[in-house]
């Protein structure tokens, strides 16, 4: 019997949309031309209903830089079917180069310290800080690359976020548009 | 079986493994331990009410009126850094996922190959080159995950926490690295305020001596007299205190590394960490960026499962079907092993079996290769210096 644990569990609260949306996707993968696409949607639907999780991979923190978040750009060879090493690689240079603008240190993050420090700290109840702007945007991009890139190809970006900031986790999810699995 | 699950909403704090303990609904977190930060609110706010009550009505009048503002000025200011540090995460990282902690147990195991049997398996240790320095990140035995560089587990609040510096029983929590500023900032400003307070003390009880006399000075304000004992002891271990993070800030250096002395010196060993540059070491430690919370406290738990057997007084919010989510729900049995396994029966078949198999064992793992001595980190500046505080 498939549990429904096991999909929700596999992202924390990033689920319910994008599970309709992935849903969506291995739909629109598995209709055939010609086929309406209602019917193909019904049929597909009770097949895929929960696409199962089939394994994870985990991408580690690179700290040869020093404490600042990077995350290591070698490809793993659980991926190797699925996805371009090129695509994968551009997608964690992209996520690097965001986490470094967070935590850049200039002009703009001592004008905010000091800044902050004169208003003893009270300033960040109604301004949202620098480092958090970005990881608004980090979101995003990920939802992006989750939508045109990864979902596609049965795969899922876990906001690093979510884990603590530690690892990049990527769920691969069984193949059943070609309709050989299980 | 159309059982209606009605759940409530549970927040993350609520399931939160560790020793803390939250409040205002997951916005305040804090050691569980708190009756020495209490103290420190009281000797804080005690002083300085006798200080206005007492002090400052002669001498805002025979002096300035500036002098009670400023006060109040810097007491508000020592108060918001005193709560700013105790009551915020220090830079807790969440524990691994079965799944991750899985993952990081097999590379393990490829990387050690096969012992043989009866010998002890090496140690869990990662090299790392920064700034050419070979750095070991250890693996945490409690939180399965290898500690980043300049984490520790702190033992009292049983987490790992991100640049750990101590944890300091004064304020009721650890110091890490989205505190750390703000506890140096409350150190500096309560040595200002000591200081203060101790000097204008001295100032009044002069004062007034040269018009009454010492005796009768005293008599009228009793509150002098232990407003000058607190601040004398105080002054010396905070004001030390102080002088000993402005050190520790130059070198970007952390107490617990200062106590192991991890970058002493010895075989050449360096600090990777540091700019080589003072101004750069404070600015980078005081003005960086400051980093938001991984801990996700306030946000919802997705609820497979009800919390308590009782019904709830809101419906179902998760789009799972009620008859599938209460099958699911009567098949739950027992409370999971790890606090944040909130779905324990959920293994897949692949990994399930080694999930299972690790989660029990590395539980009853005995303390010894899992945390460094924090005690020390946190009693030692502390307990050598507190022994100068009365109260």
């Amino acid at each position: 019997m498939y549990n429904h644990n096991q999909y929700l569990y596999a992202k924390d609260s990033f689920i319910v949309k994008t599970k309709d949306e992935l849903v969506e996707h291995w739909c629109a993968a598995a209709v055939p031309p010609g086929e309406s696409s209602t019917m193909a949607e019904t049929h597909s639907l009770q097949d895929l209903q929960q696409p199962a999780v089939s394994s994870k991979v985990f991408v580690q923190r690179d700290y040869s830089s020093g404490t600042i978040c990077r995350f290591h750009t070698k490809f793993p060879s659980e991926l190797e079917p699925r996805l371009d090493k090129q695509q994968f690689e551009e997608t964690i240079h992209t996520l690097n180069n965001l986490y470094a603008e967070a935590e850049k240190l200039g002009g703009k993050s001592y004008l905010e310290g000091c800044l902050a420090c004169l208003t003893a700290y009270t300033i960040f109840l109604c301004m949202e800080t620098h480092y958090e702007k970005v990881l608004k945007k980090i979101t995003r991009y990920i939802k992006d690359q989750n939508e045109k890139i990864y979902a596609p190809r049965g795969l899922l970006l876990t906001d690093p976020i979510e884990r603590g900031l530690r690892v990049i986790e990527i769920t691969i999810f069984e193949d059943r548009s070609i309709g050989s699995e299980r | 079986m159309s059982a209606v699950m009605i759940t409530r909403k549970v927040r993350k704090w609520e399931k939160l493994p560790g020793k803390n303990t939250f409040c205002c609904d997951g916005r305040v977190m804090m050691a569980r331990q708190k009756g020495v930060f209490y103290l420190t609110l009281f000797l804080i706010v005690g002083t300085c009410a006798l200080f206005f009550a007492f002090e400052c009505p002669y001498l805002a009048v025979h002096l300035s009126p500036t002098i009670p503002v400023f006060a109040v000025v810097l007491f508000l200011f020592v108060m918001a850094m005193l709560l700013r540090t105790s009551f915020s995460d220090p830079g807790v990282l969440p524990r691994a996922l079965p799944e991750e902690a899985t993952f990081i147990e097999m590379e393990i195991e490829a990387a050690n190959g096969n012992v043989p049997a009866g010998q002890r398996p090496p140690p869990r240790i990662r090299n790392v080159q920064i700034n050419n320095q070979i750095v070991k990140l250890k693996y945490c035995y409690t939180c399965k995950i290898f500690r980043p560089p300049r984490a520790s587990h702190c033992s009292i609040c049983d987490n790992c926490v991100d640049r750990f510096d101590h944890h300091c029983p004064w304020v009721g929590n650890c110091v890490g690295k989205r505190n750390y500023r703000y506890f140096y900032l409350f150190t500096m400003s309560l040595s200002l305020l000591t200081i203060y307070i101790f000097t204008f003390d001295i100032v009044h009880v002069v004062m007034r001596s040269v018009d009454k006399g010492f005796l009768n000075t005293l008599k009228e304000t009793p509150g002098t007299v232990l407003e000058v004992l607190v601040c004398f002891f105080t002054l010396w271990s905070v004001v030390g205190l102080t002088g000993f993070h402005t050190y520790l800030i130059s070198l970007n250096q952390t107490t617990n590394e200062d106590i192991k002395g991890s970058w002493s010196g010895k075989n050449r060993v360096q600090n990777p960490y540091s700019h080589k540059n003072f101004i750069k070491n404070c600015c980078e430690v005081l003005c960086g960026p400051t980093y938001p919370s991984v801990l996700d406290r306030r946000g919802l738990m997705q609820e497979d499962s009800p919390v308590s057997a009782e019904p709830s007084f809101s419906s179902g919010s998760n789009p799972v079907p009620q008859t599938t989510h209460a099958i699911i729900c009567l098949q739950k049995t027992t409370a999971p092993l790890i606090p944040n396994e909130h779905t324990p029966d959920d293994a897949k078949p692949s990994i399930a079996a080694s999930a299972e198999k690790n989660a029990s064992p590395k539980e009853e793992k005995p303390p010894a290769p899992k945390a460094p001595p924090l005690a020390s980190p946190e009693a030692d500046p502390e307990a050598s210096l507190a022994k100068d505080k009365t109260h």
